[in-house]
């Protein structure tokens, strides 16, 4: 009897000890993460962080100081390039493991391994893109140039020796909830880092979308409703600017693409996704030099997406933000210079249709022959499972991403086309963070433009301002030598005059340096007038950010740091200047009820801003959409097959300037419909859908409560996210703040004899949610204010700010 | 209430550099050694509960509990009281049997199986 109770007993400790310690599905492993002794606990940060600190780390030459300013961002100074990038390597680890761990995971096809098969798919999908193929040939670029390579090996150095002195204790929390351990650092991360943003700012396509359209339609209707030019612009590069370049020969349209056009998504791009930047010269300044702002547009995120910080070593001295994983600092100042960057929508991931011989696809018809096609195979690990080994298709075009109907599974992207090869820029080799550290050690403009001369992609319009007083902007990267439209459509794959022919001469990218008008800005539409001799696209972002911008910048006199911030986050809405008072022209009021009545008489008068409270931003977002559903819904949607619709800008021009063309009449009713009856209609049906959801007209209008905005934790869980917030702006406006998407990084700076920066993050330094640094800016942030940066000239330097000091010496 | 004190103190002092299930041996090795005349669960229990509760509030106040209240949330409680409340039952449940296990192997094998004199009180 005693034997069996204290069997028993034991089994039962056995049993919940075994509970405690295992994964059910994806409820995290309790025991594991509540236990005070290496659970979440120990992941709350103490407020009262060590003041001085000091460690011995191998592998450090020398010593380096680390001092933290008030928001935790470091200010680090080292005694050579080594130190300084192993040091930036180390605390960035210390802040943000887990982050560039899950996003060197994301990029590699690698989350499967740790969160199991809901993530197959995606990684299926990254690995079939080339993602690992893309990084293996950056790898090769930065390891063939010495500086960059002992720059990426001494960061991974750093990080490597933070994570070898963890204990399970002190893994970041997420390790905790999903229950893996962190593992070694390996030089490519860097690189999955750089196809990340690829993939993020210049992985999306529209070409198979396009073809179906062209084909749906046949040419000239596209050629009508897909210009390659918009009629509102207000290009990067001011209109009218001289081309003092001899253009290498364009390249000839293909048989095969004359024969497509004449009359015969990976994801899909969303509108409202982008960046703005802009440099005021001296003449417009009230200091007389210039100052340069930056807000690069993400889907905001916890960890922070930038990591802040100063580097300082002999020949450098610079501050700004980093992309945690990799070295240097991607968007700052220094004492000389600052730069910024914002995406250019550039040409550069194409399609092309592929013949294969036969069922074995061991070889491709191209340039009249048969070629061989080689195979490379993907193999990607499962939690709790064994690996699938996935075999991906290469031609000299580049991967076929889905080459039968059967390997794109139900979750791929609708966009990507079966049976093509994906040729795509973030394929090629290249050396992007050489860009990086040649402008932390810029001084002057010629620094700038030989600092470009290095990047490849993601495609940048860097914007560039200096102590000497010149500025510069430069749509940059590697664009590929096209014949016009080039890409817009797949292509046939067997015919070589399909191929890209080379690239664009860097020195040829389209720039221009200290215009008369005295600004320059750029917020990703087209990169030029169409006098350019090449073709970079068809189409870029919309204009709207853009037109504001140079607005306002063309009429600031004496603008002083606090002019570019109020630009910053201005609501104003062009799109609405543009087409607003047509809509209203057209609404015939005696057919409206009451609440419809009294919201025209709101949107009458509202004042165009995007303000949190502007009910008549409400009104006239909703209107305009319905509009555009209303115009192109009838044509342009298929269950079968994506379709492209026309841009906003070739809607307005409908409704501006062909108000009796035939899309929009309807044609089920024996009526001919004009734009005039689609106002109407989409009015109403806009206010009833206003009622139904959010009642009758009062605050629950109000566009800040409307629209939704929050900065979510790459797990997506709720807890360690910011919540639903009010905020104004949306997509179009210079503050374009919309669904989770907005200014990842807030930055202007005033040149002069003594620079100073001002910038801010919507969220901290800190990676962990269990820090005072992990979303201490946000509010800062959403009230559209800047922190003064910290820019400290030498180790020693006294400042009130300083709160405490790490240093680090070798061991 | 030797037992008690001996899971309290040695499970706490563990907490700092073993692992955390060894506080389940602790009162499993201290039950079976140290003999009491209470409950061997309720000892073992509130020993670890207690010192799980420490080792807890030890990190969470100077952190003003703002990762306890957002692992809260995680778990759709209301705050941090809950989630420590969480964390002390699992830490009195893992301390509670395995005492009783070690007191009840005791009582089959061990050095307290023999009936002792009264005296040994």
């Amino acid at each position: 009897m005693k034997l069996l109770k204290a069997s028993l007993s034991l089994a039962i400790t056995v049993a919940l000890l075994w509970a405690l310690q295992t994964k059910f599905g994806d409820i995290p492993v309790l025991g594991n993460l509540l236990n005070p002794v290496s659970g979440f606990w120990q992941n709350a940060e103490s407020k009262n962080a060590k003041i001085n600190d000091e460690l011995s780390l191998p592998g450090l030459q020398g010593a380096v100081t680390i001092q933290f300013d008030e928001r935790r961002i470091p200010h680090i100074f080292a005694g050579n390039d080594h130190d300084l990038y192993y040091a930036q390597g180390y605390i960035t680890a210390r802040d943000r493991l887990w982050q560039m761990d899950i996003q060197t995971r994301s990029a590699s096809g690698r989350l499967a391994e740790v969160i199991g098969d809901k993530a197959l798919e995606t990684d299926r999908y990254n690995r079939r893109m080339g993602m690992v193929y893309g990084a293996e040939n950056t790898l090769r670029g930065i390891m063939k140039d010495p500086v960059m390579k002992q720059v990426i090996e001494a960061y991974t150095d750093g990080v490597n020796v933070y994570i070898k002195s963890l204990a399970p204790k002190d893994y970041p929390i997420e390790y905790k909830l999903l229950d893996y351990k962190p593992e070694l650092w390996k030089p490519i991360n860097c690189a999955f880092l750089l196809k990340l943003m690829s993939q993020t700012l210049a992985g999306g396509s529209d070409q198979f979308a396009m073809t179906n359209t062209l084909n749906k339609f046949g040419a000239s209707i596209v050629k009508d409703l897909f210009p390659d030019y918009p009629m509102f612009e207000s290009p990067i590069i001011p209109a009218g600017t001289k081309w003092n370049f001899k253009p290498v020969a364009i390249p000839q349209p293909s048989k095969s693409f004359l024969a497509q056009t004449s009359d015969v998504n990976t994801r899909q791009k969303v509108e409202g996704i982008g960046s703005n930047n802009w440099a005021i010269s001296g003449s417009k300044s009230a200091s007389g030099y210039p100052i340069l702002a930056n807000d690069p547009h993400l889907n905001l995120s916890y960890p922070s997406i930038w990591y802040q910080a100063q580097l300082s070593a002999p020949g450098v001295n610079v501050y700004g933000v980093s992309l945690p994983g990799a070295p240097g600092i991607v968007i700052g100042y220094n004492q000389k210079i600052s730069w910024g960057v914002t995406n250019v929508d550039a040409s550069v991931l194409d399609w092309y249709q592929i013949k294969f011989k036969d069922a074995a696809k061991t070889e491709y018809w191209y340039n009249n022959r048969w070629n061989k096609v080689t195979r490379r195979i993907e193999v990607i690990g499962i939690r709790g499972k064994k690996p699938l080994y996935d075999t991906v298709l290469y031609t000299h075009h580049g991967p076929v991403v889905y080459e039968s109907a059967d390997k794109k599974t139900e979750d791929a992207p609708d966009n990507i086309p079966v049976g093509n090869a994906l040729r795509w820029v973030a394929h090629d080799e290249s050396d992007e963070f050489k860009t990086f550290y040649l402008l932390n050690r810029g001084s002057n403009y010629n620094d700038y433009r030989e600092a470009l001369k290095y990047y490849t992609a993601p495609a940048q319009n860097f914007i560039f301002a200096d102590a000497d007083k010149d500025i510069a902007i430069t749509p940059n990267g590697k664009f590929p030598l096209k014949y016009k439209e080039q890409g817009k459509f797949i292509m046939d794959g067997s015919d070589p005059g399909n191929d890209w022919h080379g690239f664009i001469p860097y020195e040829q990218n389209p720039t221009v340096k200290n215009p008369a008008q005295g600004y320059l800005s750029s917020a990703n539409q087209s990169s030029t007038d169409p006098t350019y001799p090449y073709y970079i696209n068809w189409h870029f972002g919309g204009y709207e950010r853009g037109k504001r911008i140079n607005d306002r910048l063309a009429a600031m006199q004496n603008a002083t740091v606090d002019s570019l911030r109020i630009l910053q986050t201005d609501d104003y809405s062009i799109g609405a200047q543009d087409v607003l008072p047509t809509l209203l022209r057209y609404v015939d009021a005696t057919k409206l009820d009451a609440p419809q009545t009294d919201a025209l008489k709101t949107v009458s008068v509202w004042n165009k801003h995007f303000a949190a409270n502007a009910i008549g931003a409400t009104i006239f977002d909703l209107w305009w959409r319905k509009f555009y559903e209303l115009t192109w819904d009838k044509a342009f949607s298929d269950k079968k097959e994506p379709l492209a619709a026309p841009s906003r800008d070739r809607t307005e021009k409908l409704l501006l300037k062909e108000p009796a063309s035939k899309w929009f009449d309807d044609k089920q009713t024996p009526a001919i419909e004009t734009a005039g009856d689609i106002v109407n209609k989409a009015f109403i049906a806009a206010i009833d859908q206003l009622i139904r959801e959010h009642g009758d007209q009062g605050q629950d209008w109000e566009w800040g409560r409307i629209k939704r905005m929050s900065v979510t934790h790459l797990t997506r869980q709720a807890a360690f996210s910011s919540g639903n917030f009010i905020s104004g702006g949306t997509g179009s406006t210079v503050n374009a703040l919309i669904g989770g998407h907005g200014p990842s990084w807030r930055m202007v700076v005033q040149l002069g004899p003594q620079v100073k920066g001002y910038g801010i993050l919507p969220g901290g330094e800190s990676g962990n949610p269990g820090s005072f640094y992990y979303d201490d800016m946000l509010p800062t942030w959403k009230d559209g204010k800047l922190d003064e940066l910290l820019y400290l000239q030498s180790a020693d330097e006294k400042s009130s700010r300083i709160k405490s000091t790490l240093k680090l010496k070798g061991k | 209430m030797i037992l008690f004190a001996a899971i309290l103190a040695l499970t706490f002092i563990s907490g700092f550099f073993l692992p955390w299930w060894l506080a389940a041996l602790i009162g499993l090795v201290l039950a079976f050694l140290i003999r009491t005349n209470g409950s061997a669960f309720w000892s073992g229990g509130v020993a670890v509960a207690l010192a799980w509760l420490a080792l807890a509030l030890l990190k969470s106040f100077p952190n003003q509990h703002i990762l306890a209240n957002r692992v809260a949330k995680l778990f759709h409680l209301p705050n941090w009281v809950f989630i420590l409340g969480v964390t002390v039952v699992i830490g009195g449940l893992v301390g509670g049997f395995s005492a009783l296990s070690g007191s009840l192997l005791r009582a089959v094998v061990g050095p307290g199986n023999q009936p002792k004199p009264a005296t040994a009180k």
